[in-house]
């Protein structure tokens, strides 16, 4: 029985199932300051959830307590009704290009079978199903020749799609994204868009963070607004109205002719205020 | 011809050299292979400090009556600690709290030895290393616990490499990050120890470092890197300790040396990242 097939198994979704995934009244603090407060809300079944706020706004801090690498203030976070924890090696994480070690010897292959890693145990040697695992990440993502390439050699497309070809073949049910479309060529926005779609159809639930307001709005099912707190949650119409924009993003946003425009052109390098 | 290798291979032939050849052979394998984890993850800067925090720990011993070996193992832990507990909160820099504790240490153990009129260790012996003074007893102590340090390097590859490369990765898939980073320091911490005899505290910072340095110059794999630098820290060890013979120098500094040659070749000649490699590219066709 391979992975794969006892992951589809797993997901078809009971009447009675939990929300994948819950918070509930969650607050963070990161060095001593308070980074999220009040966030209150459930992604159903593979959703396309869109994380968007100004920099600053606790995105990247939301998925570090996400993964447990942050501990809650207060509140809970529940991954198909149990506590983090239960369920961490069911979520894959894909980082902003920044956080990567570019220089580290390590090729293309390496870096996908650490999604392995879970899977196989610790200890034991990575067997078929790994190799035929990576081997079928590689392909979706178009990367298969690249395998043995050491990643620092690659363009900035390629090295994104190494980090979705992991996180592919961790076999997640959530998946967060910091960032993937800052920085890329379009047609690696596009493979990643489709990615998220395909995951859709196997019921993965996707977290993305983004500054590309469109982009959130015509290609994601909710939008999370954040700014150190919940502003909104939901579909993206109801969740992109003037109001709630001025309260994320404050002297940001421009309201021209009934449209608002943020503007948010160049974030700082790296997102390095963005705790 | 047959005369040059009697001449060169004469050392061989008394014992102890024997014994300073097999230990320098093992240290010099063993900071090479744990040093490719030193380069990749910056922590050049704490190998050096927590070396030189054997000084007191090895003094403090002395004056208690207690193994020598296990005050140095201790006090390098309790730098590496006090590191991680100083900069913890943020309060300052990982590097401006090893300033501070390395020279700690390095003052506090000249301090206690010099006051000590009685000992019977030279200082210079802990500084720089006295290969050639290893008794039958030090070579079964650091075959044992190089052996220790390499077998859980090998076994827990895959923990510190995804907690080297990315420790969210490592945070998703459970590994316990904080447990392995605290014992890759107990690893490194037994390594210094095990090196203070042949090569000093005072040098095997470089062990640590250039033999590492070297690898990852000419390969592109960590298990390669490992490999490579391994080698290159035994032939260091080896030529270096020969050329100290009959160059009648110091034989930690003459190791050392010797990979550091190795280094300037690598840095010179080595494919793609080498220096000549570079300015060849950027000379316009």
């Amino acid at each position: 029985m391979s992975n794969r097939e006892s992951l589809l198994t797993d997901i078809v979704p009971l009447p009675a199932e939990p929300a994948r995934l819950e918070m509930e009244n969650v607050r963070v603090s990161y060095n001593g300051q308070l980074a999220l407060q009040d966030l209150s809300f459930q992604v159903p079944h593979g959703a396309r959830l869109a994380v968007v706020g100004p920099n600053g706004a606790g995105k990247t801090t939301l998925f570090k307590a996400l993964v447990g690498l942050v501990q809650l203030k207060i509140g809970h976070i529940r991954i198909h009704g149990e506590p983090l924890g239960h369920h961490q090696d069911c979520v894959a994480y894909v980082p902003q290009r920044e956080e990567v070690d570019w220089r580290f010897p390590v090729t293309v292959t390496d870096v996908v079978m650490m999604g392995r890693f879970g899977q196989q145990g610790f200890l034991r040697r990575p067997g078929k199903e790994d190799h035929a695992a990576v081997g079928h990440s590689l392909d979706q993502l178009g990367i298969a020749d690249l395998g043995k390439r050491p990643i620092g050699e690659l363009s900035g497309g390629q090295q994104q799609r190494v980090f979705l070809a992991r996180a592919l073949a961790q076999e997640p049910h959530i998946l967060l994204m910091d960032e993937p479309f800052t920085g890329v060529d379009i047609t690696t926005q596009e493979a990643t868009l489709e990615l998220l779609e395909h995951l859709q159809t196997q019921q993965v639930t996707a977290m993305v963070s983004t500054h590309d307001l469109t982009l959130a709005s015509e290609r994601f099912d909710q939008v999370l607004l954040l700014n150190k707190r919940m502003i909104a949650y939901g579909p993206p119409e109801e969740v992109f109205t003037a109001p709630n924009l001025s309260q994320a993003f404050g002297s940001q946003v421009l309201f021209l002719d009934g449209v608002a425009v943020v503007d948010q052109c160049c974030p700082p390098e790296g997102d390095v205020g963005d705790v | 011809m047959s005369e040059v290798l009697s001449e060169l291979f004469t050392p061989l032939t008394y014992a102890f050299i024997q014994r300073g050849l097999l230990a320098a052979l093992m240290v010099g394998v063993l900071c090479s292979v744990i040093g490719c984890y030193i380069v990749l993850r910056s922590m050049a800067f704490l190998g050096d400090a927590m070396a030189h925090a054997v000084l007191p720990g090895v003094a403090v011993a002395y004056l208690l009556g207690r193994n020598l070996t296990l005050g140095a193992l201790a006090a390098a832990l309790v730098v590496a600690l006090g590191v991680g507990l100083f900069s913890r909160r943020g309060a300052i820099k990982e590097d401006t709290a090893i300033g501070v504790l390395f020279a700690a240490a390095l003052s506090l153990g000249v301090a206690m030895i010099s006051s000590i009129r009685t000992y019977a260790v030279d200082l210079s012996h802990i500084l720089f290393g006295n290969v050639l003074g290893v008794s039958s007893s030090d070579l079964w102590l650091t075959a044992v616990m190089g052996a220790l340090v390499l077998i859980a390097i090998l076994v827990f590859y895959r923990q510190f490499l995804v907690i080297s490369f990315d420790p969210v990765l490592a945070a998703t898939l459970r590994i316990k990050v904080g447990f392995f980073n605290n014992l890759l320091l107990i690893l490194l911490a037994l390594t210094i120890v095990i090196s203070m005899q042949t090569v000093g505290v005072g040098l095997v910072a470089a062990m640590l470092v250039t033999p590492a340095a070297t690898a990852y110059l000419l390969v592109r794999r960590l298990p390669s890197m490992m490999v490579l630098s391994g080698l290159i820290g035994g032939v260091s060890s080896l030529v270096g300790l020969f050329a100290s013979y009959h160059l009648n120098v110091a034989s930690g500094a003459a190791i050392v040396l010797t990979a550091t040659g190795f280094f300037l070749l690598a840095f010179l000649f080595a494919p793609q990242r080498g220096f000549i490699w570079g300015v060849s590219r950027r000379r316009p066709a």
